[in-house]
């Protein structure tokens, strides 16, 4: 049995049990690498997906639940030669230490972005608030989405 | 002063003290020769560190792990600084064991001090060596010829490329102690904001992290821990793991049992699966989380006076004391930990994102009965780790698993869970000091004492890894080992940098270890620079000073002032400001380790009177790093230890009972969110060109603590001395 | 839905407090003082009881903002007739109510009557504090002007017409509003009677939960039956309570004083500043408010739950729950940092589906350095259909209840409302996970 998804603009025949969690659909299956493990439990938001326009916790989201849906990682962004918008601003600002956490947000900051185009500072940690940051990068992080909101 | 100054001039040439003893040292350092600079004291030879083919391709090798602080960039600018080359025609090869030199671990900030230096000083001499082989060949004086990206040129018109004159040279040969480095001066890519090489990788979703690794055939594998620290698996019921679809093998040794299986998920539901069919054998052993200081008290401790000043004795016109706790910390990365490892043959390949290549290759090695030069330990990045974290266990754990599905690469990964519950954490401590004023309200005695565990129990062996414990061969984790002065563990920065005449500093060694601890980024300086900095508010008040005026006061060296002073200014520090109205000022200095990069960190800070919950608002740094590679990179090393030591300051803490550890995700060891981040953090630089690199990664941790402590205590909440301090 | 739209709107309305002077009352100008009252003119002791009193009341909910100093207002409300700002409480001379004699503070809690003479909003839920002693009114009083003095202006409210009308808080208050002091019942003893007098007054617990009718004022008729605000739903605590597992005093003192129960769960929604500020009230006084409180419950479930055996229900939500809901709600890990076992839990039984679908949509949201149980939120992952269908499958399988009514339309309402109204996080849990392992 497989299950339909469009991931990053292509339409894809998932073949995972429809219980998996999307985020092993998208890093074992489909070898992306922009969703990140780091609880599996909704807290922390490694794993930060789009589902349609919406950031969501891949780790806590079995496939079942999206199947027709329009998914959006790290890479359906943009890429090393085209980075996207919030993906060319993390750059310019250089938010990141390890960068772990950084797929996680990018994806936040974009549904963010999508849904509110010009975010004030207190919008902006609300909307990164189920997003951790270990390395203590938050405010490089903040600048980032500023910058990317042209704020 | 003269002293520390001459120490200064060498510490780049420092071995970490609890590194492994190198083979190659003392190689390079020939009896009563001059000292070889950084790592090429351990690993003498040009071409460990810098290799430059026919083809004009140059390869630069370093021991240390890129972990997130940006030393690839670092080290690349260094070399395509001494080398003359574009940054972008130099490949980078980090800690391998089969391809670069062993530099121990990547830790305590060392990471520039050591392989920057020893890559800095080869390329100088590789450049030279290029220019002598183009002047041979040309029959020219080499101060004629001038280098310009990746060529030689003669005033003639006549150039070479490297490529070229790199054929008709042996590179294995031996670096001087003097070779001629750049003038800061005519630096062009050192001192500057290159941008980081590895963020747009990791931005965009390229292979960037060992947890991104997938190799042909590999399989997924979880591992399932014991319940607590001294529990033994007592019986195992594998069958619902083993008749799940996909799973290829369950692998028990001892009490360390692991699943193997073709997919991630299910891997993950087998290792749930085997948790509800292990019986294990519990014993509560554990203290009380809560009460740091008891806990410690009752550890039996080796003491060590590391300093002792007797000067005239003045009239101590008042006496203060105070105590001072820290509870156990986490690392709690972001990512737990991960491993791949592939046996093929007699040959076992482990990719991990440990700090020490060889380190772990030998522990490994020994926990499997291999001999070390059949294994090999390649670093890929993982999440910041600050620290020894699980990264080794995991390596461990994979390497283990490898054994059992020969042929096969393996990747374990490990659970939040797991990475909370298990991973070594920063130790708890305790710090008493009394100190007393004289008349003038100077400090005319000082004595302090700081207890606690070992701050490293890096591979020493099989036993330090939880795989070897856990395995049959139930290898003895080593006997803890302090790291002693200057660095210090414990006890390090509990020697202040003030001017005090009167003056004893004790190490309260305590070996017991009853919860598993380890390196934590800064060691014990984050402790003991919060409690010296407390207390030198503690001690301003008293003595009716301004706080920075009194550090001042006490402060000798000039490059400590200088820093003092810049924090000060670029704050706008308040020297009058009235305390007690609910937002506060605070300040606190340090340099770390008293031997590596100064820092400054004054900041301002909302109390709510009621429940003394603090807010941060403004933070201002300022830092001297001795010659700075990236300013910008150096600055995002300060804001995130400042982040990242106020997560740790205000709410951390692990908890446990008497059989386990409670701390196990991030409700229940709930870190800073977006919420507390203060409201701007601003790092100013020091440049100091020409003087040698010091180590910057830590600075922050200790100063940032106490800063928002003395900022907590003005604002009119308490003076905290227990942490965590927003929820003691 | 009609009804509850209104009377949502209404009570959000009263809830967030003290919302700005409106058409005069009729009462004098009360003289200013010439600067704030010194510190020293209040004991330590006079100070420390209204602290706790405070808290009792919850001042500090509505008149801080997001973000903002304590007490210094400035907390917008949206309402469906416009935005209500709350006011700054602090004794800053010039923003806060520095100037305020204490017979003003005191008009105000009564009578709903600002210093100058003005109605006040009956979101200020003047019609219960009214219940308030001299002596504890005096109290809190010595507490807020002992203060830290902020200077903070809030922008003007921003209401619909009638509400705009001045005059319309006369009308309002002629109708509803019955000011006096508590009197004790005598067929009760002193501890039920201090619980009442607090729960009723200070504590204002009807200002939520009990239903308003459509001018916004309580229905006395059904006092305690349930009522809405800032869309949550607050539970009926009374008679008509639906919770499947019957309150007991003790659990209902746990909860209240810590914001997690173990068999009933966490606070959540506009319940958990709530809790969060109980937590630093008299501990005698809300454990007289539990008593009062359980005493007006039935003293078994009004419907026992239903085990996980018997379960039976919407497919497409089984399948749900089975996938994402499942290995946290039924692991074995204790409350309140695992989930709750669906059967006991109020959300799948009580009269109203909202905040259980709050609770799907936008979870518990973490606290802010404060071990507190976290728990996703699927607003992005599912759709309404799957959100329906889950909440029917629990009230089907966990809960012997009818289905509820306009399911539907609830889901999307609360979608509607965003993720906002989740915002608020659960204080911290009072306590290390270690020791909540002991309390099991
Ligand atoms: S990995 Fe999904 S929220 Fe942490
Ligand atoms: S950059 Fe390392 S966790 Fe955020």
């Amino acid at each position: 049995m497989s299950t339909r998804i469009e991931v990053n603009g292509t339409w894809r025949d998932a073949q995972s049990d429809a219980d998996t969690p999307l985020l092993y659909v998208l890093r074992d299956e489909l070898a992306l690498n922009g969703a990140k493990y780091g609880c599996g439990l909704g807290q922390c938001g490694a794993c930060t997906v789009l589902v349609d326009d919406a950031a969501v916790f891949s780790c806590v989201t079995p496939l079942a639940m999206v199947a027709g849906r329009r998914i959006t990682t790290l890479e359906g962004l943009g890429t090393l030669e085209r980075p996207g918008r919030v993906q060319r601003a993390f750059i310019e600002e250089q938010a990141a230490q390890c960068g772990f956490c950084i797929p996680g947000m990018i994806l936040r900051a974009e549904a963010l972005l999508r849904a509110s185009p010009h975010p004030g500072e207190a919008e902006i940690r609300e909307a990164l608030h189920p997003n951790l940051c270990r390395c203590g990068t938050h405010v490089r992080i903040l600048r980032a989405v500023r910058k990317a909101a042209g704020t | 002063m003269t002293a520390r100054r001459d120490f200064l001039k060498q510490s780049g040439a420092l071995v970490v003290s609890f590194a492994l003893a190198p083979a190659a040292a003392a190689q390079g350092a020939k009896e009563g020769g001059p000292k070889l600079p950084g790592s090429l004291a351990k690993d003498p030879f040009l071409d460990a560190w810098i290799r430059v083919e026919a083809s004009g391709a140059i390869t630069v090798f370093t021991g240390k792990a890129e972990l997130g602080q940006g030393i690839r960039t670092a080290i690349l600018q260094v070399a395509a600084e001494e080398l003359d080359v574009p940054l972008a025609g130099i490949a980078l090869v980090t800690a391998d064991t089969a391809r670069t030199p062993d530099e121990g671990f990547t830790a305590g900030s060392h990471s520039l001090q050591d392989s920057g230096t020893a890559i800095r000083n080869a390329a100088a001499q590789v450049r030279a060596l290029l220019v002598a082989e183009a002047a041979r060949r040309w029959r020219l004086a080499p101060a004629t010829l001038r280098v310009e990206d990746g060529s030689v040129r003669a005033t003639d018109g006549r150039s070479a490329a490297y490529g070229e004159l790199a054929a008709s040279l042996d590179l294995h040969v031996q670096a001087k102690a003097d070779a001629p480095l750049k003038d800061a001066s005519a630096f062009r890519v050192m001192d500057r904001p290159v941008p980081r090489v590895d963020i747009p990788a990791k931005v965009t979703g390229g292979l960037a992290y060992v947890h991104d690794l997938r190799l042909p055939g590999m399989l997924h594998a979880r591992v399932v821990r014991p319940p607590g620290y001294g529990a033994r698996l007592v019986s195992l019921d594998a069958g619902a793991a083993e008749r799940r679809a996909g799973v290829v093998k369950v692998v028990r040794d001892g009490s360390f049992v692991a699943v193997v299986a073709q997919r991630e998920w299910t891997a993950i539901r087998a290792m749930q699966d085997l948790a509800r069919g292990a019986r294990w054998s519990e014993t509560p052993a554990l203290p009380d989380a809560r009460k740091v200081a008891a806990l410690l008290d009752s550890l039996p401790s080796r003491d060590t006076v590391i300093l002792e000043r007797r000067g005239a004795q003045p009239n101590a016109a008042r006496t203060l004391e105070a105590t001072y706790t820290r509870p156990y910390l986490a690392h709690a990365s972001i990512g737990p930990s991960c491993a791949v490892a592939h046996l093929e043959g007699d040959r076992l390949t482990v990719w991990s994102h440990t700090q020490g290549v060889y380190p772990d290759r030998k522990a490994i090695a020994e926990m499997l009965g291999m001999p070390a030069e059949k294994v090999r330990v390649i670093h890929l990045e993982g999440a910041g780790c600050y620290g020894h974290n699980g990264a080794d266990d995991a390596a461990a754990d994979a390497a283990l698993v490898a054994t059992h599905v020969p042929g096969r690469p393996v990747r374990v990964q490990w659970m939040r869970e797991q990475e909370h519950a298990w991973e070594p954490y920063g130790p708890a401590m305790l710090v008493r000091v009394r100190a007393s004023l004289d008349e003038r309200g100077r400090i005319a005695a000082w004595d302090y004492g700081v207890w606690s565990n070992t701050h490293s129990t890096r591979p020493g062996g099989a036993g330090s890894l939880l795989a070897g414990r856990h395995g049959a061969k139930a290898f003895e984790p080593p006997p803890p080992r302090a790291i002693p002065q200057p660095e210090g563990g414990g006890d390090r920065n509990a020697i202040p940098l003030y001017a005090l005449a009167n003056a004893r500093v004790t190490s309260h060694f305590l070996a017991p270890m009853p919860v598993r601890v380890s390196a934590l980024r800064s060691l014990g300086a984050h402790m003991n620079v919060f409690a010296i900095e407390s207390f030198m508010d503690e001690l301003a008040l008293a003595a009716d000073a301004d706080p920075v005026a009194f550090r001042l006061a006490h402060l000798e060296d000039p490059r400590a002032r200088d820093v003092v002073r810049a924090a000060a200014e670029r704050f706008g520090w308040r020297s009058a400001a009235r305390g007690g109205t609910g937002i506060g000022q605070g300040f606190a200095f340090a340099r770390y380790k008293n031997l590596a990069a100064y820092c400054a960190i004054a900041c301002e800070v909302e109390v709510d009177l009621d429940t003394g919950q603090p807010r941060i608002g403004r933070v201002v740094a300022a830092v001297d790093s001795g010659q700075v590679v990236n300013p910008d990179g150096l600055r995002n090393q300060i804001e995130g230890a400042i982040v990242q030591s106020a997560s740790w300051t205000l709410y951390e803490r692990v908890a446990f009972d008497a059989k386990r550890i409670r701390s196990v995700d991030w409700q229940t060891y709930p870190i800073l969110r977006f919420a507390s981040v203060p409201r701007s953090v601003d790092v100013h630089v020091i440049d100091r060109p020409g003087m040698p690199f010091l180590g910057s990664g830590e600075a922050g941790q200790g100063p940032a603590a106490a800063a928002i402590a003395n900022a907590i205590a003005h604002g009119g909440g308490r003076r905290r001395r227990d942490l965590p301090i927003a929820r003691a | 839905m009609k009804r509850s739209l209104v009377t949502r709107g209404l009570a959000a309305l009263a809830v967030p407090a003290f919302a700005g002077s409106c058409a005069t009352s009729g009462d004098p100008a009360l003289a200013r003082l010439q600067a704030p009252p010194a510190r020293a003119a209040f004991s330590a002791s006079l100070v420390g009881r209204g602290a706790r009193l405070a808290a009792l009341g919850d001042c500090r909910g509505c008149h801080t903002a997001q973000g903002g100093r304590a007490f210094a207002g400035g907390r917008p409300l949206e309402t469906p007739f416009g935005t209500i700002y709350s006011t700054n409480i602090t004794p800053d001379a010039k923003t806060g109510i520095g100037l305020w004699p204490e017979a003003a503070f005191r008009r105000a809690m009564r009578e709903g009557v600002d210093r100058s003479g003005h109605h006040l909003y009956p979101a200020f839920p003047y019609d219960r504090f009214t219940l308030a002693s001299d002596a504890d009114i005096g109290a809190i009083y010595a507490y807020l002007m002992t203060r830290p003095a902020v200077e903070s202006r809030h922008p003007g409210n921003r209401l619909a017409f009638p509400f705009n009308v001045r005059a319309f808080i006369g009308v309002w208050k002629a109708l509803y509003f019955r000011p006096g002091p508590w009197q004790d019942d005598p067929a009760h003893d002193a501890r039920w009677n201090r619980g009442a007098y607090l729960a009723e007054g200070l504590g204002h617990c009807s200002s939520c939960h009990t239903p308003r009718n459509a001018l916004g004022a309580e229905r006395a008729d059904r006092h305690f039956d349930g009522g809405d605000a800032e869309g949550w739903h607050a539970y009926a605590i009374g008679a008509g309570s639906q919770s499947p597992l019957p309150w007991t005093e003790e659990a209902m003192r746990a909860y209240l004083r810590r914001g997690w129960e173990a068999r009933h769960g966490v606070s959540r929604g506009t319940m958990a500043p709530v809790t969060r500020e109980l937590a630093k009230a008299d501990p005698a006084d809300v454990s007289a408010i539990a008593h009062y409180i359980v005493s007006l419950m039935p003293r078994s479930a009004a419907a026992p739950g239903v085990s996980a055996a018997s379960r039976a229900g919407d497919p497409e939500g089984a399948r749900l729950y089975a996938s994402a809901c499942e290995s946290c709600h039924e692991g074995d890990e204790p409350l309140p940092f695992a989930g709750i076992a669906l059967r006991r839990s109020i959300g799948a039984a009580g009269e109203s589906p909202r905040n259980l679908l709050n609770v799907i949509l936008y979870g518990l949201p973490p606290a802010d350095g404060a071990t507190a149980p976290v728990m996703p939120g699927f607003a992005g992952a599912m759709t309404d259909a799957q959100v329906a269908a889950l909440a029917r499958y629990l009230r089907e399988s966990f809960t012997d209840k009818p289905p509820w009514r306009d399911l539907d339309a609830v889901v999307r309402e609360a979608r509607a409302a965003g993720p906002r109204i989740a915002q608020a996080p659960a204080g911290a849990m009072g306590t290390d996970p270690a020791n909540v392992a002991e309390t099991r």
